[in-house]
């Protein structure tokens, strides 16, 4: 009878062992290494002890430049930077020099001008599409503070939203902001996107 | 499968508008042109020590190219034989001395001879057994390299690398002529676009000297002004804004940039793009070349005027600033564009800027000229959704080009010769396809 057969088959079992000295696979190829992890290249903020007014400037400081980017006021966005300010979106973590390397964005005051002067412009026909973004910013420390500098660490989610299709943009923002009477302004703001170096689905139109 | 009938689709001044639409044709273009022509892998300095991969698409096909023990380039299906499973699973990387399956630990070696398989006896008697061609990874049927362009065909049957290029070939030329050792090398940073359009709206645009005007005038001319108040207050500006700013160029000024047009669809926009000015660095850079190659080649190879080269049907080469970029289809209405650029070996950092530069404006994603390029493909191939009408126009200049020896020159810059030329090569490999009897 096949119930009977069945039966015993079942009863007949082994139990799987640990592994004893080497598992199967590296039996099978034994020097087999480095094919499975990629080692990070992130970056790990650390915090100074600083004043309760300056982190909340600094806060109000970013939040208000993310709610500039989701309005499109882009000659108020440039208006952040310091007459040296830089905005630079390296294309991966481990570059250091914005002007030397392969870069998403990498524009000085100039060059954010000539962007800014594009999306304004009548005939910018990419931007005839709708199109609007939703930035929210967060885990702000603050890793310096000098009598003329702030180092900012912060991390950043972005939704875009263009015709009827909805993309997603995340990663970490390190801004070097200078003093200026009252006022803080970008000396440098350095953009390392998570999926930074994933496909685009079309291209990225506005600073993020 | 429905009967095609070329003679309807693609006529000398218009093609029907299915060619960027339909299914069937993409299949065929897919397996008869991209499967058996020589597709583009990547640069040798991609795959610098032994066991580095890169993998790419030819066609519809996972491809790997890895770099031997022999110290010789691989083109490899990236796929397990023994499941199907793809065996490099990024999309680049070293994997050792060898490929390991993540499923069952079939080994192969890099040149894709299996290696080891678990449990072998289990295969006794079967047809499964490692003497069998069948264990084996499969390599692609021909692998070339041109100046350290590694391509790979599909096919046994179809002419050589050098061949297929024909005089294109001047793109890889032109970028190597231009270091005083000859050689280029990768910078290993690939920005990926994938634009909702069929790959032959990009081949076309490269060549459209009709439109840069139109599509960025928005960055032509804001770069423009930025440009004239830099040279009024400093009496200098950067080369970068010029990039930017040409594009807004008049109707005119295109007009007179000529295009030449090869066998298999291949073509040149012809324009000097004013990189030589006499800063310098440049100076340094210039007499380093006719150092190198004496003045008169080294004339030659500074002199060239070449503003792209195509490589008909997915390679588009900006040599003189050595930017590159490949096409992989994947479906009728998406392609995924990889963009390079390289560095030439020998010369000052200030040289390498120009390039670099250029990739960082023009070409990474976050481009002010590709963004309204991408705009336009992806309404293109809406509009194509439309009866309001059956036929995609390239009338312009119809019988004011010049035909010599084969090759096509316009007259007009912007003739659309560019286009009815490109779809003379697809005509003949989809013929070649349909109707065997019919030469390629």
């Amino acid at each position: 009878m096949k119930t009977n057969e069945v039966k015993e088959a079942l009863g007949t079992g082994v139990v799987i062992e640990g592994i004893q000295s080497m598992s199967g696979a590296d039996s099978i190829e034994p020097d087999h290494m480095g094919r499975g992890r990629q080692p990070s290249q992130g970056y790990i903020p650390k915090a100074v002890k600083v004043d309760a007014a300056l982190q909340r400037q600094v806060e109000e400081f970013l939040f208000h430049q993310a709610a500039l980017l989701d309005t499109k006021a882009w000659g108020e966005f440039g208006k952040l930077f310091s007459d040296d300010g830089v905005y630079w979106m390296p294309s991966t973590p481990t570059q250091t020099d914005w002007r030397r390397e392969p870069s998403i964005f990498a524009e000085d005051k100039l060059l954010m001008e000539v962007r800014m002067s594009r999306l304004l412009h009548p005939n910018a026909w990419s931007q005839a599409a709708h199109w609007g973004t939703n930035h929210m910013v967060g885990n702000i420390v603050i890793e310096a503070v000098s009598a003329n500098t702030v180092e900012v660490y912060a991390r950043f989610q972005m939704m875009e939203m263009r015709r009827d299709d909805i993309r997603h943009f995340a990663g970490s923002y390190r801004h070097t902001l200078v003093k200026q009477g009252s006022d803080l302004k970008i000396k440098l703001q350095r953009v390392d996107m998570t999926n930074g170096q994933a496909a685009y689905d079309y291209v990225l139109q506005a600073w993020v | 499968m429905q009967s095609i009938d070329l003679d309807h689709l693609v006529q000398p001044d218009r093609v029907h508008k299915s060619v960027y639409t339909d299914q069937q044709l993409f299949d065929l273009e897919m397996e008869h042109i991209f499967e058996k022509a020589w597709v583009y892998c990547g640069h040798d300095s991609q795959v610098k020590e032994v066991g580095d991969y890169f993998t790419m698409h030819i066609g519809r096909q996972p491809m790997v190219m890895v770099r031997d023990v022999d110290k010789s380039v691989k083109v490899l299906y990236n796929r397990c034989p023994h499941r199907g499973v793809e065996l490099c699973g990024n999309q680049s990387g070293n994997t050792g001395k060898g490929f390991v399956c993540s499923y069952h630990a079939w080994s192969f070696h890099l040149n894709g001879k299996v290696k080891a398989i678990p449990l072998v006896k289990g295969y006794d008697g079967t047809r499964m057994t490692p003497d069998s061609p069948d264990c084996s990874m499969v390599a692609a049927a021909r692998v070339e390299s041109y100046r350290g362009f590694v391509f790979a065909s599909l096919s046994k049957e179809g002419p050589g690398l050098v061949e297929f290029l024909g005089e294109a070939k001047v793109a890889f030329d032109d970028m190597c002529d231009r270091s005083p050792l000859g050689e280029v090398e990768a910078v290993p940073v690939c920005h990926r676009v994938v634009q909702h359009s069929n790959w032959k709206f990009f081949m076309e645009n490269q060549l459209d000297s009709l439109h840069p005007s139109v599509t960025h005038q928005s960055t032509g001319v804001s770069a423009r002004k930025v440009e004239l108040r830099l040279k009024k207050e400093k009496g200098e500006a950067p080369l970068f804004f010029h990039y930017l700013s040409t594009f807004a160029s008049s109707f005119d000024q295109w007009d007179s940039v000529q295009t030449v047009n090869f066998k298999y669809g291949h073509g040149i926009l012809k324009a000097y793009m004013g990189l030589r000015p006499t800063d310098p660095d440049t100076v340094k850079y210039e007499a380093l070349i006719k150092q190198a190659y004496g003045e008169e080649k080294g004339e030659e190879y500074l002199a060239r005027s070449i503003h792209h080269v195509l490589i008909y049907p997915y390679l588009s080469v900006q040599s003189p600033l050595q930017q590159l970029r490949c096409l992989r289809p994947m479906a009728p209405n998406k392609t995924l564009s990889e963009i390079w650029h390289f560095r030439l070996k020998g010369v000052p950092e200030a040289i390498y800027e120009r390039s670099l530069w250029y990739f960082n404006l023009v070409n990474s994603p976050a481009t002010m000229i590709n963004a309204d390029d991408l705009e336009n493909w992806t309404k293109a191939q809406l509009g194509l959704q439309s009866r309001g009408g059956e036929w995609v126009s390239f009338h312009r200049n119809y019988g004011g080009d010049t035909e010599k020896d084969g090759i096509l020159y316009s007259n007009n810059g912007t003739s659309e010769v560019v286009m009815r030329n490109q779809f003379k090569a697809w005509d003949s490999y989809i013929r070649a396809a349909i109707q065997p009897s019919a030469k390629a």
